[in-house]
């Protein structure tokens, strides 16, 4: 049994490849857990940020700047009622949730945090995440469907429309990258951790091959998966000034929670896909280019300073709290945060933790700078009407993606072609 | 209802695609962009409205009726729970109508401060127009932007007259109120600083390109049917009819100023933006020169403590910031008014909305609302 546990870490692989269903256990629960707190501080940190773009606080009650407001949100959702219309398709209307829940939390299987920090490495990895992730419309007719009320059903059919049209042009950017893999060894892979490992044999991101080709593909897709998860400003399906809530409007308490969790973990995944393909994954900035031991050590270093840096906010929080007695427990307790961080930092300098971590820190850096753009898009745009957004995905994406996805295999041929063409002419 | 459904004609169905069923669809009361209770039923294909019918009077509370039973002055303060949000410039119409009555006028110290204030209030009013129908088009940010700085002019009244919203500032014959100390330094603060601002609100929205297009060609009112609809107010100006009562019929001192009426070509929501944004500008201005010329002297005419205006009746009407504010007010010599009817801009702006949306999307029907920026407490009385 020990040696089954130990027998995995020398590996060298993700649990899925290397066959070890003990460590892919723990490796599926850690994803469960790591995408619950994910979603809590983005929660969190998407009211701040939102709020500080408005000129307002945001949360500042429930605990020091309001950090454990999503706990207390997230109670608040597990003990209201749960209430089902009574005209609602009970079974429909109940599981709705679960598939959106499911569908999305499922995604994370093959997204690989690090070389070997992925539950598994499928040699169809895009396609499946893809797959699944396209799933999650299906929860979200059916809970418009089953709760038999307009609203409800307006937005989930706008839903649908939306997720089927950018969907065409999310894949042809996908495929444009995808092809871009096959360009050294001569074949592509859909793998995940192939894409990245391709990217760092080609020694570049898929963003700046083939200039602009690969950055035009990248924002095909980064346009497509805001579309994709509803987030503004394509927020039709729950446009709250039309729709009320859109699709989730009879939704309350743990079920709507779910929505929620589900929205959020859709946005992580999509952004993970970008990452993956596109921005190299976990790998760190300027591998080659800052390349050698020098480098290597100073970035390690990255991901305890980060912590170090946030402690320090923290700390600087406490001595600008006010000093009245009302405010000592939120001054203490902000302190600990501090010190929790800190230390979390100083575990992370731990030589053998700070290689483990280190491509998870860059993958989660860059998921996080997906995260920020979805607030940021928030607070800017307003809303498009349902005729622009189809004619954004049918008349600019897709002929993009198109052209873009034609160019790079162009340009790929470009040798053979160039090749074939001196051999005719001589 | 169903003496009035023959309008929408719910029952039949019309041949459509497919021959598809209409979906009726019952917006509001409670919903959140019919800017208070004001309830919407659509009738669509798809997403695409066939026809609408308002169901108003969730907020009826029979202002006019209670007129009957109040004195004159005693009905000031319920005028300005009519729009609440341009409390003043309904005092201002209720007050010079019954100087009209009265055949008074109030003395120009008090005819300045009047406009200074309706001026503000005009300014406090667009921008929580912009800030909720850029809200309903769902662009969040400039709603906070909006109230930030509208905080500025309640904080004026505020001083002023000590209420922020309901202020009750006027009183039948002028002011009772001096300005107070620093009154225009505040003002002319405030117009330095908010001119800026404004440029702040147009940056998000102006140029943006979602926002042009949310905008652009939606909810069309070509002149003809302004005038034909009774449609007052920035909504009839955005349609390139110059009208407004500032200059057209001068009331207070207003034609002392120096401004200008903007005006739109093609009278699509966008237009309406864009008016109500340089109304917004030209306010200021009017601020500044009333502020510079604020005469001294009395700021109450000669009025009876008790108001008996003579048997007749008169109809006086101002710009508020929504359009054509009109009070009808019929004395019989007693304290109390015989009947007071209150044309307010909102309830006939509001007439335009079927018109307006008619073959747009759901969506339209949102920013429609907000572009006809109507408050249901004036719609319903």
């Amino acid at each position: 049994m020990i040696e089954y546990i130990k027998g995995y870490l020398s590996t060298g692989t993700t649990p899925g490849e290397a066959g070890n269903l003990f460590w892919a256990t723990v490796y599926i629960l850690l994803v469960i857990v790591g995408v619950s707190v994910a979603v809590l501080c983005m929660n969190w940190l998407e009211r701040k940020i939102l709020a500080h773009m408005q000129i307002r606080l945001g949360p500042m009650r429930v605990g020091p700047h309001g950090l454990l407001q999503p706990f207390a949100d997230a109670l608040k959702l597990l003990i209201k009622e749960d209430i089902i219309p009574h005209d609602a398709d009970k079974l429909v209307f109940w599981s709705a949730p679960v598939v959106v829940t499911m569908t999305a939390f499922t995604t994370f299987l093959v997204v690989p945090f690090g070389r070997t920090h992925a539950v598994t490495d499928m040699n169809i990895g895009v396609l499946f995440m893809l797959g699944v992730s396209s799933l999650g419309v299906l929860g979200i007719i059916m809970a418009g469907w089953s709760s038999n009320s307009h609203y409800p059903l307006m937005g989930s059919l706008r839903s649908s429309a939306q997720m089927v049209s950018y969907e065409i042009a999310m894949g042809l950017a996908i495929v444009s990258a995808v092809l871009m893999t096959s360009l050294q060894t001569g074949t592509g892979t859909l793998s995940m951790i192939g894409i990245v490992e391709a990217q760092a044999s080609q020694h570049t991101w898929f963003i700046f091959k083939f200039f602009p080709l690969g950055f035009l593909a990248f924002a095909v897709f980064a346009i497509a998966m805001v579309a994709e998860t509803n987030r503004a400003p394509f927020d039709l399906p729950e446009a709250e000034s039309e729709l009320v809530a859109g699709f989730h409007t009879e939704y309350s308490g743990f079920r709507w929670s779910l929505f929620f969790l589900a929205e959020y973990s859709a946005m992580l995944a999509v952004s993970s896909i970008a990452v993956t393909l596109w921005l190299g994954g976990w790998m760190r900035p300027f591998p080659t280019w800052l390349g050698g031991s020098t480098w290597n050590m100073a970035f390690s270093f990255l991901p305890a300073l980060t912590f170090f840096v946030l402690a320090a906010m923290c700390f600087l929080g406490t001595i600008r709290m006010p000093k009245i007695p009302q405010f000592r427990i939120q001054t203490i307790g902000l302190g600990t945060f501090g010190a929790l961080l800190g230390f979390v930092g100083l575990v992370l300098l731990v030589p053998a933790v700070s290689v483990r971590v280190q491509d998870i820190y860059w993958f989660v850096v860059k998921v996080a700078f997906f995260m920020y753009l979805y607030i940021w898009y928030r607070g800017t745009f307003p809303r498009y009407r349902f005729d622009q957004l189809m004619k954004v995905g049918w008349k600019v994406l897709l002929p993009t993606g198109l052209g873009v996805l034609i160019a790079t295999a162009l340009w790929g041929l470009m040798p053979q072609l160039s090749a074939a063409i001196t051999g005719v002419l001589q | 209802m169903s003496e009035r459904t023959d309008y929408l004609d719910l029952d039949t169905k019309d041949e459509t695609f497919l021959d598809a069923t209409e979906l009726v669809l019952n917006m509001g009361p409670q919903h959140p962009s019919t800017h208070g209770v004001l309830r919407v039923i659509l009738k669509l294909d798809g997403e695409k409205v066939l026809g609408t019918e308002c169901v108003i009077g969730y907020l009826h509370r029979g202002v006019e009726k209670i007129a009957e039973n109040r004195t004159y002055a005693m009905f000031n303060p319920y005028v300005d729970r009519m729009d609440y949000v341009a409390a003043v410039s309904n005092g201002l119409g209720y007050c010079e109508a019954v100087e009209k009555l009265l055949s008074v006028e109030a003395p120009p110290r008090a005819q300045y401060i009047r406009v200074i204030l309706t001026e503000l209030c005009r300014i406090a009013s667009h921008q929580v127009w912009l800030g909720t129908h850029a809200l309903d088009i769902g662009a969040i940010t400039p709603l906070f932007y909006c109230f930030r700085d509208r905080e500025e002019v309640l904080k004026i009244f505020e001083k002023y007259c000590g209420a922020r919203l309901t202020t009750h500032a006027f009183r039948i014959g002028g002011c009772i109120y001096e300005a107070y100390e620093g009154f225009e330094q505040d003002c002319k603060k405030f117009c330095d600083a908010f001119l800026p601002k404004l440029d702040e609100y147009e940056e998000l929205l102006t140029t943006n390109r979602i926002w042009v297009e949310r905008t652009k060609g939606v909810g069309i009112l070509n002149p003809e049917d302004c005038i034909a609809l009774g449609v007052t107010g920035p909504v009839l100006r955005a349609s390139g009819v110059k009208w407004d009562l500032r200059k057209a019929q001068p009331y207070e001192s207003y034609k002392d100023f120096d401004f200008m009426i903007p005006t739109g070509l093609h009278g699509d929501t966008y237009d309406r933006y864009l008016v109500r944004i340089e109304e917004m500008r030209q306010a200021a201005r009017i601020i500044r020169q009333a502020v510079d010329g604020l005469p001294q002297g009395p700021i109450m005419a000669m009025v009876p403590k008790v108001i008996k205006p003579p048997v007749g009746e008169v109809y006086h009407s101002i710009e508020a910031p929504k359009g054509e504010l009109g009070y009808f007010i019929v004395s019989d010599a007693s304290t109390q008014p015989y009947r007071i009817r209150v044309r307010p801009p909102s309830f006939v702006n509001l007439q335009a909305l079927d018109k307006m949306v008619r073959g747009l999307l759901v969506a339209d029907v949102v920013a429609v609302i907000g572009t006809l920026d109507i408050v249901l407490g004036e719609v319903d009385r």
